[in-house]
């Protein structure tokens, strides 16, 4: 069995062919497009397929746009927006999965479909419910009214689109924090009660540790998307004051002449989640670990 | 603990859970409503009637050329996407489980790296390519199929990779020992154990690929290419009647009666052939977590 590496590796031939083709070699397109020219005539990109002979002068105006310029106002708020997105997602998120994994009892099954259906919901259809409700006569606009709060939801606000990663990605986290809360040797946790320690220092000392990789991994899961998303935004908001990185980037290769610069962006966003990519990485191995052990 | 204390503590948590499934399905669960209103508005209640649905001879869903035109290239899009990313994928979930040596790190980090790709880098890269490298194809059905069927190809690998896990070896050398060729082991004894894991990964590349927005927004032509996904999201930016929550609901009922229709299936599969798990292992197939 074991000793028929040909026959395997014909098994992964296609399938790694494939990627290849169409997962990596598009990431050296994107490259070359980013480091390339512009045709003098037509003010298109052309692409230099040559690494040696790759040209950094836009690159460097687009990275200190983002870094210190125009683009800079858009970099800080898809940071600022995420990071405020992910901390509601765990607020949220973490005592739900605390509850399935350790207190649902009979009626987890229950919880659980009822918890996954929104995964099967279409996102757009997600945002779409909310846009009914949120619009100048939508039913939330009239319920907030008999309370005098009178807020014009869709129309750039900030609030709005935080809220919508929110509704958006929560789902998405709750199953992996279930997950790995679920593979916890609880035991640990009632050892620690026994020994003296309340519920805020066996959960500080005791599940904290055990649980850190995995609830990592599962932030990064949905950070990776969040920073990608402009569709949300587009739907809830549709204003510049609160464009992210993927309305930039949506815009420069979809609706403008300029698409060297989002092929710049793709690789500035490429190269910032990178670091989240590894990060998860070591997690997901840590936490491979130590449930091995 | 006080048992009194930890039955409150409890209480709470049953009270944020319920808060939290009536806030996440009850905004959807009113736009579905709304799309048996028998007026234009989407807010504003007037009656119930199926005009969007069916009886608008223009405007229903099922009347409108567009959104027929753009229903029709969903499900021929997801269709063709099953076909080639099915036999694609498995083949790889095998050949990278037990591929050993050099080439096994390239084959295991090209297989996870889509999945924790953001899709506007994966369609944005593909967009590129398609215009400026591989020329051949062109933006549309074409490109759509070719960006879908690379950005599932990782699901399948990870949902049929856990299920060759869990069957192990034994099963294949007791054949090998009985006689069969490695090939006949692998046909007769490995592929039928497969199958359940390969009805989730059905279910889940065609929900994946009914619901795709990024990846067949940027790879499309314009309407000839529309998608279900793609004609919602520019309607929503316009103003738009109930019609829309019409399409949104027929997407949403069309994935989950594959999702059903999967478990189900999955689990009759499970008793026939004396596994236990059931619908649980069937949800944990599809959702790749064990509950």
């Amino acid at each position: 069995m074991k000793n028929s590496p040909r026959l395997w590796a014909g098994f992964a031939l296609p399938g790694t062919a494939w990627l290849l083709a169409l997962f990596a070699v598009p990431f050296y397109a994107v490259a070359c497009v980013a480091f390339g020219t512009i045709d003098p005539i037509f003010r298109d990109a052309t692409p230099q397929w040559n690494p040696l002979a790759w040209d950094f002068t836009q690159a460097q105006q687009v990275f200190t746009s983002l870094a210190t310029g125009p683009l800079r106002g858009v970099a800080v708020r898809t940071i600022l927006f995420v990071v405020c997105a992910m901390i509601l997602c765990f607020v949220i998120g973490f005592p739900i999965a605390y509850f399935l994994a350790r207190h649902a009892g009979k009626r987890k099954l229950l919880l659980l479909v009822l918890i996954i259906v929104p995964f099967w919901v279409n996102y757009l259809m997600r945002m779409l419910a909310w846009v009914n409700l949120l619009s100048a006569d939508g039913l939330f606009t009239r319920f907030m009214r008999i309370f005098g709060v009178n807020y014009n939801w869709l129309d750039g606000s900030p609030i709005t689109v935080i809220l919508g990663l929110v509704y958006g990605y929560v789902p998405f986290l709750i199953l992996p924090l279930y997950a790995t809360l679920e593979r916890l040797d609880w035991r640990l946790v009632d050892a620690a009660r026994d020994l003296g320690a309340n519920s805020g220092q066996a959960f500080r000392l005791v599940t904290l540790p055990m649980s850190k990789a995995g609830l990592v991994a599962a932030g990064i899961l949905i950070a990776l998307p969040m920073f990608g998303d402009y569709y949300t935004n587009d739907l809830l908001s549709r204003s510049p004051s609160t464009e992210m990185i993927g309305n930039q980037i949506d815009f420069f290769l979809n609706a403008s002449t300029q698409p060297q610069n989002g092929a710049l962006l793709v690789i500035a966003l490429s190269m910032f989640l990178l670091l989240f990519m590894s990060f998860y990485l070591r997690s997901t191995r840590m936490q491979a670990r130590q449930t091995a052990r | 603990m006080n048992p009194t204390v930890k039955r409150r503590k409890n209480s709470a948590l049953v009270f944020v859970i319920w808060g939290y499934i009536i806030w996440s399905l009850v905004p959807v669960i009113i736009a579905v409503i709304y799309s048996f209103n028998d007026g234009r508005s989407r807010t504003v209640w007037q009656g119930f009637s199926l005009r969007w649905w069916w009886q608008d001879p223009y405007a229903s869903i099922f009347h409108n050329a567009e959104t027929r035109n753009a229903i029709i290239n969903s499900l021929v899009l997801a269709f063709t996407t099953l076909l080639v990313v099915t036999p694609l994928g498995i083949a790889l979930a095998i050949g990278s489980q037990r591929i050993r040596g050099r080439g096994s790190n390239l084959v295991q980090g090209l297989t996870s790296a889509p999945l924790i790709t953001p899709e506007i880098v994966v369609g944005a890269a593909l967009l590129i390519t398609f215009t400026r490298l591989f020329t051949a194809v062109p933006l549309g059905f074409a490109a759509q199929l070719l960006g879908n069927v690379t950005f599932s190809l990782a699901s399948v690998v990870v949902i049929v990779r856990a299920r060759l896990v869990s069957i192990g070896s034994s099963f294949e050398e007791a054949a090998r020992d009985l006689g069969a060729t490695r090939w006949q082991a692998l046909r007769f004894v490995l592929m039928p154990m497969l199958w359940p894991s390969v009805m989730a990964s059905l279910v889940v590349v065609f929900a994946t690929v009914i619901d795709d927005f990024v990846i067949t927004s940027f790879l499309s032509a314009g309407v000839s290419s529309e998608t279900v996904p793609l004609r919602i999201y520019s309607s929503v930016k316009g103003g738009a009647t109930p019609a829309l929550n019409a399409l949104a609901t027929l997407l949403v009922l069309t994935s989950f009666s594959v999702l059903i229709l999967g478990l189900f299936g999955m689990s009759v599969w499970r008793k026939r052939h004396g596994e236990r798990g059931g619908l649980r292992a069937a949800l944990a197939d599809v959702t790749q977590i064990d509950n």
